[in-house]
């Protein structure tokens, strides 16, 4: 799937692009309407994501990226337009040739794709590390109880933190926590994983492990991954594609080196430059 | 003291009598608690209205005035006759259930939003999340306040002395009347509710740490001992930080 695409090259200014965008469909955002109250915060959102792309989502606070996460973790009800996820209505389902809001079947039935990291990690404190990781698996799957803890033993190896596996997480660094709601996200096997400012709540020394864990796991699976970060030079390093977000509208996109190199647009000039001064 | 010695035996057939009303009515109380409250936690208007009704009838409802309705009135609208005993455990645990299901209700409310879309996160049922996640957070919430709610209820089960269960407030009455000793006879009832209400305190405590630890908020220090003093507020139930 990585190499679909291969032959087609990015016409950036002589960079090479990490890697190539594959080709197809996996998440299609359809004239998608988001408000609150008033304030309309998605107004006919049109954009789509290929399989195994990694795409990441700059712009300023308030400019809806988050929403767009939620709205795809079906944490959040649509107001307008459809969300498509493998060809399927996302946030509605087929009644004969039309589609309605989706039920809470429909829903189960979509979300197992889907995983997702919080910035504020949302372990869950009643529970070992151990737990955090195995009750999605077990009880959402249908996975066995040995074959969770196996699973979850490889992926906090993935992580770094084996031999946390049965601490609490109040025992845990806020960098620690993170990488274990990482662990449990990508225990349930998702084939796209939403990322929200993983690293904003973190202490700054405890930035780089947790961009690490990411680089690994953008390097080793095809996971569709959509990131919103300010973390510059990781955004470079992972993704195929940087969508600029404006007041809910895709402002620019472009692979990385465009964006961050040579930026057309005067919103994502200006952004870049709060971003960059700020640090 | 010699007084109560030599009636020990009776007051302690009372005392037991009180405690077996009290974890009874509790056992009712409860599991109405634990139902209405999850109800009033819901989106459907159904469910909710239904909470609604239970929690505003049965709050606003002396207790004693239930106690007659099982007793007395029951038997003449239906061709049931309840046992004292029955009709105490119902009026008890439906009255203060109403008192409960506001604590679960509002302990559910308080577990942090963010751990229910974590839940969804891994795509679990509802069942799930409540069982898993939801109810085990909410549950150190809920146990200080149902602490409260069995001490209130225990006291409040003396009223069945007056359909002639033979609880601890009954003996007393009883031991008055024969020995005209109305000081001892009472003063003897008063240390023994004391210590029935200690051991639940006590009991309710353990529990209460027992659920702190589970959410990794143990207290510092800990010896049994400590149970006797009273808790200091825990920190918030929550997301971690
Ligand atoms: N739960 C909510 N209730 C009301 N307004 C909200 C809510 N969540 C987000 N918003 C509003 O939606 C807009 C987009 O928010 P968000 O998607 O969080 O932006 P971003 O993640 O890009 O900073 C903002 O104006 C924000 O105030
Ligand atoms: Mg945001």
């Amino acid at each position: 799937m990585q190499q679909s695409e291969s032959t087609h090259s990015t016409e950036t200014a002589g960079v090479q692009s990490a890697q190539e965008a594959p080709g197809g469909e996996i998440i299609r955002f359809d004239k998608v309407v988001k408000r609150y109250g008033s304030n309309v915060v998605l107004n006919e959102l049109d954009f789509s994501v290929a399989p195994g792309e990694r795409v990441t989502l700059i712009g300023p606070s308030g400019s809806g990226k988050t929403t767009i996460l939620r709205l795809l973790m079906t944490l959040e009800d649509i107001d307008g337009g459809v969300i498509w996820v493998n060809g399927e209505p996302l946030s509605h389902m087929r009644r004969g040739d039309k589609l309605v809001k989706a039920n809470e079947a429909h829903l189960r039935s979509v979300r197992k794709n889907i995983g997702m990291v919080f910035q504020q990690f949302n372990l869950f404190p009643n529970m070992s590390v151990r737990k955090n990781i195995t009750e999605g698996p077990v009880h959402s799957l249908g996975v066995s109880k040995d074959e969770a803890n196996q699973r979850a033993e490889e992926l906090l190896d993935l992580v770094g933190l084996n031999e946390k596996i049965d601490a609490h997480p109040t025992q845990l660094s806020g960098g620690q926590q993170q990488r274990v709601a990482i662990a449990r996200a990508l225990a349930m096997r998702p084939q796209i994983l939403l990322l929200d400012e993983v690293t904003s709540a973190l202490d700054p020394e405890l930035v780089a492990g947790v961009l690490d864990v990411l680089r690994n796991i953008a390097q080793t699976t095809d996971i569709t991954m959509l990131c919103v970060t300010h973390e510059m030079s990781f955004a470079r390093d992972v993704s195929h594609r940087v969508l600029m977000f404006d007041a809910g509208q895709v402002a620019e996109e472009g692979p990385p080196e465009q964006i961050f190199g040579d930026p057309q647009e005067e919103r994502t000039k200006s952004f870049l430059k709060a971003v960059l001064e700020h640090g | 003291m010699e007084f109560f010695l030599n009636r020990f035996p009776l007051y302690l057939d009372g005392a037991l009598i009180t405690l077996l009303m009290t974890v009874l009515g509790s056992a009712v109380a409860f599991v109405l608690a634990m139902v209405i409250g999850i109800l009033g936690t819901l989106r459907n208007p159904v469910a909710r209205a239904v909470a609604t009704v239970y929690t505003e009838a049965f709050r606003g409802v002396a207790a004693l005035i239930l106690l007659f309705w099982f007793a007395y009135a029951v038997p003449q609208i239906t061709p049931y006759q309840l046992s004292p005993m029955f009709a105490g455990v119902l009026a008890l645990g439906l009255n203060v259930g109403a008192y409960g299901a506001e604590v679960v209700r509002a302990a559910i409310n308080a577990v942090p939003r963010a751990q229910t879309e974590a839940t969804i996160a891994l795509n679990m049922s509802w069942a799930r999340r409540m069982w898993l996640v939801v109810l085990p957070q909410a549950w150190a919430q809920m146990l200080p306040t149902f602490g409260n709610l069995i001490i209130e209820l225990m006291k409040a089960s003396a009223i069945v002395s007056l359909i002639g269960v033979a609880d601890l407030t009954q003996v007393a009455e009883e031991q008055r009347s024969s020995s005209g000793e109305t000081v001892l006879a009472f003063g003897s009832a008063l240390v023994m509710y004391f210590v029935i209400a200690q051991v639940l305190i006590f009991g309710m405590r353990l529990l209460e740490r027992r659920a702190n630890r589970r959410l990794g908020r143990a207290p510092a220090g800990g010896g049994l001992l400590d149970l006797l003093r009273p808790p200091t507020p825990g920190t918030k139930v929550g997301a971690a930080k």
